[in-house]
């Protein structure tokens, strides 16, 4: 019923049944030059991220250590100097208001980002890998209950429940673990949706039968004989669940409902610089060029890496 | 296809249904007190027991739902003793916090969501449907690869940046224009207009994205079908090609997905309208999301689902009136 319909759709599918074939896929996003833009763009923005505490103390700065005496009080707290009071010692200046140190915030704020966006999009695939094979395979009665379940997944609006979500979570888990494992709650409709529709496919194939035949358990059955051929679509779905990923933490963040202070993160920078913007552009200019570029990154790798996959896509939904 | 529409009609109430009562048993059986949550922070002993006491929550939560549901249809009173708080149908909750029924708070706000939404949509579509198309019909050329990386920019860029570079650029570098402050239309028509261009603009970059995406694919697709390449053939003009097949193929998906992307837009407008401060019902959102005022949560969150679901089953049916293709099975 209902949102499955809408497979009639064009492009409501987010990749055509191709199977994955590892090293041609390489080969081809090798070859393709944005994607490997972008890979090397989020390559670098990892090991930015994994190398904070580093590149900070290399700094000499902490990310949560106010520096009041940096601050045009007269102004209403904006940094002395210009460019945001960008020094020797405070390499991208400091933070209006506070005085924080924002190199150490914003390579800190990567580690948010990116642990946020990987985080929500593996734990979306096992959640909804998992669902989808216990639909696909569980059977008429497991089918019947659990597509049910997937369209109503689907029926949210992602966003805004997970924007409603975090009004009610408890308030003592670590923010960035809550803002992944909401993000999942509201986004695994689609990779249950693809792995259900891709097993039930799968199901009347040859060699899954002679699996069956030769008394293989069905765990093993789903394992070795269907989730291969789940690869090519779900790597596909990834690569783009996380730059969306990514932009729902900053967008939950910008609202006041994602990442709270102390812990930085860029979506709340860009949250404080609105109020800033006017005295202080290189506070909008910071946080924002760095995800803006960590974002176009992702979704060159994700555009790339479904070109590599199916080159036959024209690049539509 | 009378059956048709029923059985859609039909499934899609039973969806909603779910949904509300997911919503509701989300919400009211979470962790905390929901008491605590819908009175607010700083609420004392005495009006916390009342909070509980109009909201029925000794009650069993089948029964809290059902009142729920009886308050969306004929209205409910939410009373402790003497003191009594009406909300009249269709009521989504009252909000103790403000002391005022949610859909009255919705629909205090819907004009400024409603002036965002109609403004931006009146930008992108014909930004977005000429792009798409230009893209298409310029396949494999410069303009095609420029076309492709603009939308690509609309896609990875969140509303709030784009917001706030022309926050930058147009009111405090160039200063063509005031800081925005909402001005409802019927005060003064050109004030509102020029208050809300940024916004408008904002949002429309981020939907005419989207617009170009499905309408180039349409377009595509139609352009290399067999029936295309014939008139061609026999003759026909280009400007008669794009207008009766390029366009028309296009306009199917486009009727479609843009109904299937309404949450995604919600989301754009909720973010657009907090980063303009404009008062709309997406700025609610998140003002009671970070005050916790759980009845305006519920209550928009239900709503919310609803206009997807609303969407999608009209997307549904539009496609079904039509591509004769589609099987009514």
């Amino acid at each position: 019923m209902t949102l499955l319909d809408t497979e009639l759709a064009p492009g409501a599918e987010p990749a055509r049944k191709v199977p994955l074939r590892g090293r041609q896929t390489w080969r081809r996003l090798r070859a393709d030059r944005p994607a490997m833009a972008g890979l090397a763009i989020v390559a670098s923005m990892i090991v930015v991220a994994l190398a904070a505490p580093l590149l900070c103390a290399l700094e000499g700065q902490d990310p949560t250590t106010f520096h009041s005496g940096l601050l045009d009080s007269a102004r209403g707290g904006v940094p002395h100097g210009a460019f945001g009071g960008m020094s020797g010692d405070h390499w991208l200046g400091v933070e209006p208001g506070t005085g924080r140190d924002v190199f150490a915030r914003v390579v800190h704020g990567a580690r948010v980002s990116l642990a946020v966006a990987l985080g929500a999009t593996v734990l979306e695939l096992l959640v909804g890998i998992a669902i989808g094979l216990g639909a696909g395979l569980g059977g008429r009665r497991a089918d019947a209950v659990l597509s049910r379940l997937i369209e109503l997944s689907l029926a949210f609006p992602p966003f805004l429940l997970a924007l409603a979500l975090m009004a009610i979570v408890p308030q003592s888990v670590p923010r960035p673990l809550l803002l992944a494992c909401v993000l999942t709650a509201v986004n695994w409709g689609s990779v249950a949706r693809v792995t259900r529709n891709q097993a039930m496919a799968l199901r009347g194939r040859d060699h899954v039968a002679a699996a069956r035949l030769s008394g293989a358990r069905p765990a093993r059955i789903a394992v070795r004989e269907i989730l291969p051929g789940l690869a090519a679509p779900l790597l596909v779905l990834a690569a783009l669940k996380v730059p969306a990923n990514m932009i729902s933490e900053a967008g939950l963040s910008f609202l006041g409902a994602g990442v709270r202070p102390p812990t930085p993160s860029w979506g709340q920078m860009l949250s404080t610089a609105t109020t800033w913007f006017r005295t202080d552009p290189a506070y909008v200019i910071i946080p924002g060029a760095l995800l803006f570029t960590t974002l176009l990154a992702c979704t060159l790798l994700a555009d790339g890496v479904r070109r590599a996959v199916d080159p036959r896509w024209n690049g539509r939904s | 296809m009378i059956w048709y529409l029923l059985r859609r009609l039909a499934a899609a109430a039973v969806v909603l249904l779910a949904l509300s009562a997911i919503v509701y048993a989300l919400f009211y059986l979470s962790p905390g007190d929901p008491a605590v949550l819908a009175c607010g922070r700083g609420c004392d002993g005495e009006r916390l027991a009342l909070t509980r006491e109009k909201l029925g929550l000794d009650d069993p939560v089948h029964l809290q739902y059902w009142h729920f549901l009886e308050g969306l249809v004929a209205g409910r009173d939410y009373s402790a003793g003497p003191d009594v708080d009406h909300c009249a149908a269709p009521c989504l909750g009252y909000s103790f916090q403000t002391d005022q029924p949610v859909t009255t708070m919705l629909l205090d706000r819907l004009p400024v969501s409603a002036s965002l939404a109609a403004g931006a949509a009146a930008l992108a579509l014909p930004l977005g449907v000429s792009a798409g198309l230009l893209s298409a019909l310029r396949r494999g050329r410069l303009t095609e690869r420029v076309m492709t990386g603009v939308t690509l920019l609309g896609f990875a860029t969140p509303v709030f940046l784009i917001g706030l570079v022309l926050l930058m650029v147009f009111c405090a570098y160039l200063q063509w224009l005031p800081f925005p402050a909402y001005v409802p239309l019927t005060e003064s028509p050109a004030r509102w207009a020029q208050n809300l261009v940024l916004p408008w603009v904002a949002l429309a970059l981020i939907q005419a994205a989207v617009y170009a995406r499905i309408t180039r694919a349409g377009a595509l697709e139609t352009l290399v079908e067999d029936h295309v390449r014939t008139f061609r053939a026999y003759g026909l003009r280009e400007r008669q090609v794009i207008r009766r097949h390029a366009l028309r193929g296009a306009l199917i998906p486009l009727i479609t997905l843009t109904a299937l992307e309404v949450a995604q837009v919600m989301t754009a407008a909720v973010l657009t309208e907090t980063m303009f401060g404009l008062p709309g019902i997406g700025k609610l959102t998140v003002e009671s999301v970070n005050s916790v005022d759980l009845p305006v949560v519920v209550g928009v969150t239900v709503l919310a689902g609803t206009v997807v679901v609303v969407a999608n089953t009209v997307a549904d049916l539009l496609h079904a009136a039509a591509d004769p293709r589609v099987k009514l099975a």
